[in-house]
């Protein structure tokens, strides 16, 4: 073994080498069946998915730096590789009907789907800023080309186009911000670059990097100002992968985020942490605001999820502990809510209706029972309503806020929650109380129940019972950078 | 001292070239504005002492990337004003006269640097750099220490690829 890498290395990497295995053998598979029977292919990418899962377990109190500091195996980044695979299981899940009706060839999209997630696990181990670039570069191009998938629509054509263009120019921002931080520090392992930066007083130039890392950041996670893409790529990217794309692309981006500013730049915390006060109070009241008049149902999640990305900013606004263990908390409880509300819409697709207006929705009730029961529970759920998963996730954001004596942040969040209930309950009133079916039969498919079936346990379960969550999240965030979060109580 | 001049006047360059890229309204002018922008840029790896990065740098954007955007911005057949194609101020004559003047350059260099050792180009200024060279030394990074990224990079390529393959292909 030369200097630099061990054998060890490469054990401790282990989670990503059978995912990378796993997503190689989907696309020798997809050469070997016949035409036909590619549907099959679903099964390979969830037997991916869970192989990776497995080999998570060994890994459940490591603690350690890889190769010299570029990737860290540690419970912060294991929280997030549990969320990204299951929601990536999730995702192949709801997709198999989907790519059936929109006659889309299955290999290539099930890769696409791994390669995201190894880019994301990358991105949560990562420390070291040439790591967290190329794990989001992984997870970025993979994104673009899944957006445009369905080929013959040109919504996804748009959607693809839009995405890649403006993604590629907040990745140069981004890299902008890095290759200032690592020109002033030496160093591009964010552990060592905060101890090189402790103590100094502030540079005019590192404020400038901040500055162009958190757009970059904002870009990623659709925080308002940087949020112009998010509802026309939402709307026309196949469904499935606006839903992956609104849960795993944002909680990598908000690992990417807690890692490069509570490891990194701890010392600059006051800076920091006055644009994301700021930030998310736009984006939670932009978000919202915006949302109200949506009568497409894809675009008016789209706007909602700005708004959450608003919400679990004033996580890492507090910046304590328990505010990081509330951003975790949130993020994993979203995941379940976000991805069951957009399974309903993929079942309402079918051959000859898109099913995401409001007016797909009339009268679901009548027509599918449990269906418009599993919207009503997400619907309320992303509201913050008792007794679903979405409150207690709200909940202990808010009193996180108020911890660190953010109160008026707390304050706003409460208002914005109480405005977004008008656009979830509608859909809820259109299910229920309109009586005419405008919309079509929703098809059920084996695979689509279980996953409203697993989205809606999990809501249901994690509002009741949050503890056992709780308690994971809080090791997890316990295990970052002792610097970053101890230092920051204001 | 001198080295400063050096920098911001490379840099004055390429951010110029880089406005002239976006700026001009033809295409294939734009193109060759990107190609004396890509040289400014691997002029500044020279100047840092990264020599084989400047010559990838050549060899792969200036070399490789570029001849085949020209492909395609001449393949593609954009509309361009007719007066383009007939330009009556073309310096046809010039033209010969800076390829003939390149050729007899290539030729002059060619002929003094026969029968001669090779001897570093920046082997004063480089002084502070172990005795390894220029690509050991990148090679022996990305394949110790940054091994993983480099190989995470490989699953990135082979993404792109499998995109483009998705993305251009009628029917799979």
């Amino acid at each position: 073994m030369p200097p630099g890498i061990s054998a060890s290395d490469f054990y401790n990497i282990l989670p990503e080498l059978v995912l990378t295995s796993g997503a190689l053998v989907v696309l020798i598979v997809d050469v070997l069946l016949p035409k036909e029977r590619r549907g099959a292919l679903a099964w390979v990418t969830l037997l991916a998915i869970g192989a990776t899962l497995a080999s998570l377990v060994p890994f459940r109190s490591t603690h350690v730096e890889v190769a010299q500091g570029l990737l860290a195996v540690d419970q912060f980044a294991l929280f997030f590789k549990v969320v990204f695979l299951v929601a990536a299981a999730i995702t192949v899940l709801m997709s198999v009907r989907y790519l059936e009706i929109e006659g889309a060839s299955p290999g290539e999209y099930y890769f696409l789907i791994l390669c995201a997630t190894l880019g994301m696990m990358i991105m949560a181990g990562g420390i070291d800023l040439i790591t967290i670039f190329i794990g989001l570069e992984t997870m970025a191009v993979s994104f673009y080309i899944l957006a445009g998938f369905i080929k013959p629509s040109h919504r996804s054509n748009e959607a693809a186009v839009k995405y890649f263009l403006l993604g590629a120019f907040s990745l140069g921002i981004l890299l902008y911000g890095m290759s200032l931080m690592y020109g002033l520090s030496g160093t591009t392992n964010l552990r060592v670059m905060a101890a090189a930066f402790a103590g100094q007083e502030t540079d005019a130039r590192l404020v400038l990097a901040v500055i162009l890392v958190v757009a970059g950041v904002g870009f990623k996670i659709a925080a308002v100002p940087f949020h112009m893409w998010a509802p026309d790529v939402y709307e026309g990217a196949p469904t499935p992968i606006t839903a992956f794309l609104s849960v795993g692309s944002k909680a990598a981006s908000f690992a990417m985020l807690i890692r490069i500013f509570l490891e990194g730049l701890p010392s600059m915390g006051h800076d920091w942490r006055l644009l994301f006060e700021a930030l998310a109070i736009i984006t939670m009241t932009v978000g919202n605001i915006a949302a109200l008049t949506q009568s497409n149902v894809k675009r008016m999640l789209a706007y909602s999820s700005i708004a959450h990305a608003g919400y679990v900013l004033i996580g890492i606004v507090a910046g304590t502990s328990r505010g990081i263990t509330a951003t975790l908390v949130y993020l994993f409880i979203y995941a379940f809510m976000q991805l069951g509300a957009f399974a309903v819409i993929v079942g309402l697709r079918r051959a000859d209706v898109a099913g995401e207006e409001l007016k797909d929705f009339g009268g679901l009730h009548a027509r599918n029972p449990f269906a418009a029961f599993a919207m009503l529970l997400f619907m309320l759920s992303l509201g913050g309503i008792p007794p679903t998963a979405g409150f207690m996730g709200k909940f202990w954001l808010f009193s996180a806020a108020i911890d660190a004596h953010y109160n008026w942040l707390a304050v706003i969040g409460v208002l914005n929650s109480a405005v977004s209930l008008y656009y979830y309950v509608r859909i809820v009133v259109f299910m229920y109380v309109k009586k005419e079916a405008l919309g079509s039969e929703p098809a059920t498919s084996p695979t689509l129940a279980v996953v409203l079936g697993v989205a809606v346990a999990a809501t249901l379960v994690l509002g009741v019972y949050p503890r056992l969550l709780f308690e994971l999240a809080d090791a997890s965030a316990r295990t970052l950078g002792a610097a970053g979060v101890t230092t920051s109580l204001r | 001292m001198g080295e400063a001049i050096a920098f911001y006047f490379i840099a004055a360059c390429i951010l110029g070239f880089a406005v002239l890229v976006i700026s001009t309204k033809d295409t294939v002018h734009s193109v060759l504005f990107l190609v004396l922008d890509f040289l400014f840029v691997a002029a500044l790896y020279v100047l840092l002492g990264a020599a084989f990065l400047a010559a990838i740098q050549i060899l792969v954007y200036a070399g490789g990337i570029v001849v085949l955007y020209l492909f395609v911005v001449m393949l593609v057949n954009l509309k361009r004003p007719p007066e383009a194609h007939s330009d009556p101020h073309r310096q046809t004559r010039l033209g010969f006269g800076m390829a003939a003047a390149v050729i007899v350059e290539l030729g002059a260099v060619a002929l003094y640097s026969t029968g001669k050792p090779v001897v570093p180009l920046a082997s004063a200024a480089t002084a502070a750099i172990p005795v390894s060279g220029n690509t050991e030394q990148v090679g022996w990074l990305l394949y110790t220490s940054y091994l993983i990224p480099f190989e995470i990079a490989s699953m990135l390529l082979l993404v792109a690829m499998i995109g483009a393959i998705v993305l251009a292909k009628r029917e799979l």
